[in-house]
C-alpha cells in the first residue's frame, strides 16, 4: 500500500503557507491546486505572465487569450495581474516566489534535479523549469518513488542531464515525504508503508528522523 | 525607418513586410504556445518565401499554426526556443538535421531579449548553473554564488501581436496574450505589430499603455484570428 495520486497531491498541498506565492509545474503538480485549504490565501503564478490564476472556465466560457503555462484554459480572479515574460521571470529569478512544486525524473541525495531530458529521446526543451529551480525560495518535488521499470527515482547521483544543482528542498512520493539536507531524511511514511519498504525501493542512503 | 506617427499604419501584412525581408535574417516572433501569435505576419512571411531564417520564439508552433506554417515550407534554418514539445514536424526536421535548435531556459530567453532591447550586451544569471546550459559560458562568483554569463539578443525584425494600438504605435495587450510580445517589441531593428483594433491617438489611456510607440515601426490591423486553444480544459456548471 502507498498513497495514490490524489493523496500525494493532498499531502503536497499541506506544504503551502498562508500568504504564499506559488508556482505549480505541469502534470501532477497542477492538481495540487484542487486541494488547497479554502481558508489559506494562496496566489498561484503562471510563468507565461499571470499572478492570481483561477480555476478552469465553465464550458463555453473559455478564452484563447487566457491560458496557463501548460497551455490549459483558465480563469482570472479579483486579485489577478498580467505581465510580460520578462517581468514574470524577474519575479521568479529575483526570489519573489515562495514555493515551486515540480515533477521529476530523478533527484539525487544532494538535491540535484533532473526533469527535462532523456538522452536518445526527442528533447522538448526545459521551458521555465531551470529558472524556477534556480530562483524560487523553496522547491518541492512531487513524483512517483519508482519509475515504471521499478528503478528508484531518488538516487546517489543523477544519470540524466540536470535541471539544477542542489536545488531540491523536499520530495513527496507515493511512499512518503523526504527532506533533502545533507542527504535524504524520511520525515513521514505514507499509509501502510514501512521503513523497510523505503530502504528496499530507494537507491541511496535514507536517514530516519525518528 | 520612419518612426513618425501617421506613417506607421500599413494596409496589409504583406505590405508591411515586403521591403524588409531578406534570406538568412533573424526574426523574433511573439507568443506563448498559440496565445498572442502574430498570425497575419507569419502568413505573410510564408507567402514571401523568405528562407534560411533564424527564428527566436518561445515555442515553434504546432502543425498548421504559428511557426508551424514556416516549418512546412522549410523556411526556418535555426530556432532559439525554450520548449518545442508539441510539434511533430519540428521533431522530424530536427532529427534529420534540416533544422538547428538552441534551447534557452525560458527566463534566460526573456531576459536576453529584454537586455538586447535595452542595449545591455550581457548579464549574469544563476539559471542553468551546473547544467548543459552553462557549457562554454563564462562563470563568475558573486557573494559566494555562481552565475553564468548570458548575452543579449537582438533581431533584424520582430513580429508581434497586440490587442489594441493607436497610430503612434502605442500598444495594449490582452490577458496572457502579452507574454513575449512587449519584450520582443524592444529588440527588433524593425518591429512590426499586428493588432485586433487600430484606434485614434488619444483613445488609449496613456497610463494603461504597455508598449510605448517608440518601439514600433509599422502597425497593421490583423484579421481572421483563429482563437486556437492547445489544451481545452473546462469545468461543469
Amino acid at each position: 500500500m502507498s498513497w495514490n495520486r490524489e493523496q500525494m497531491c493532498l499531502r503536497a498541498s499541506q506544504e503551502l503557507n498562508d500568504g504564499d506565492y506559488v508556482n505549480l509545474g505541469i502534470g501532477m503538480p497542477t492538481l495540487v491546486a484542487n486541494h488547497i485549504e479554502k481558508s489559506l490565501d494562496i496566489t498561484l503564478q503562471s510563468e507565461n505572465g499571470m499572478l492570481g490564476m483561477g480555476p478552469f472556465p465553465f464550458k463555453g466560457e473559455e478564452d484563447s487569450d487566457l491560458i496557463n503555462a501548460g497551455k490549459q484554459t483558465i480563469t482570472s480572479l479579483p486579485n489577478t495581474s498580467y505581465f510580460s515574460s520578462a517581468e514574470s521571470f524577474a519575479m521568479i529569478r529575483g526570489g519573489h516566489i515562495d514555493l515551486s512544486i515540480l515533477g521529476a525524473l530523478q533527484v539525487s541525495k544532494n538535491g540535484d534535479l533532473a526533469n527535462w531530458m532523456i538522452p536518445g529521446k526527442m528533447v522538448k526543451g526545459m521551458g521555465g523549469a531551470m529558472d524556477l529551480v534556480a530562483g524560487v525560495k523553496k522547491v518541492i518535488v512531487l513524483m512517483e518513488h519508482n519509475s515504471k521499470d521499478g528503478s528508484s527515482k531518488i538516487v546517489e547521483n543523477c544519470s540524466l542531464p540536470l535541471t539544477g544543482k542542489g536545488v531540491v528542498n523536499k520530495i513527496i512520493t507515493n511512499l512518503g515525504v523526504f527532506e533533502v539536507n545533507n542527504g535524504i531524511t524520511l520525515i513521514e511514511l505514507a499509509d501502510n508503508v514501512t521503513k523497510e519498504d523505503i530502504l528496499e525501493k530507494t537507491d541511496t542512503d535514507v536517514k530516519f528522523s525518528s | 525607418m520612419n518612426k513618425r506617427k501617421h506613417k506607421k499604419i500599413f494596409s496589409s501584412a504583406d505590405n508591411a513586410l515586403e521591403d524588409i525581408l531578406f534570406n538568412g535574417m533573424t526574426i523574433m516572433s511573439g507568443g506563448f504556445g498559440l496565445c498572442g501569435l502574430p498570425e497575419n505576419l507569419i502568413i505573410a512571411l510564408k507567402k514571401s518565401g523568405v528562407s534560411n531564417l533564424k527564428v527566436i520564439s518561445n515555442n515553434a508552433g504546432t502543425e498548421g499554426h504559428g511557426l508551424g506554417l514556416l516549418l512546412e515550407t522549410g523556411q526556418i534554418k535555426k530556432a532559439i526556443s525554450s520548449y518545442v514539445g508539441e510539434n511533430k514536424l519540428f521533431e522530424k526536421q530536427y532529427l534529420s538535421g534540416e533544422i538547428e535548435l538552441e534551447f534557452n531556459p525560458q527566463g534566460t530567453l526573456a531576459e536576453r531579449i529584454r537586455a538586447g532591447g535595452a542595449g545591455i550586451p550581457a548579464f549574469f544569471t544563476a539559471t542553468g548553473v551546473g547544467t548543459v546550459v552553462s557549457k562554454n559560458k563564462e562563470i563568475r562568483t558573486f557573494n559566494d554564488k555562481d552565475y553564468i554569463m548570458e548575452t543579449g539578443l537582438v533581431a533584424d525584425l520582430a513580429i508581434i501581436k497586440a490587442w489594441k494600438g493607436d497610430e503612434a504605435g502605442n500598444l495594449i495587450y490582452r490577458k496572457t496574450a502579452r507574454n513575449f510580445n512587449p519584450v520582443m517589441a524592444t529588440a527588433g531593428k524593425v518591429t512590426v505589430v499586428e493588432v485586433e483594433e487600430i484606434v485614434q491617438a488619444g483613445e488609449l489611456d496613456p497610463d494603461h499603455i504597455h508598449t510605448p510607440g517608440i518601439y514600433i515601426n509599422r502597425i497593421i490591423k490583423g484579421d481572421g484570428y483563429s482563437r486556437s486553444i492547445e489544451n481545452l480544459t473546462v469545468r461543469e456548471k
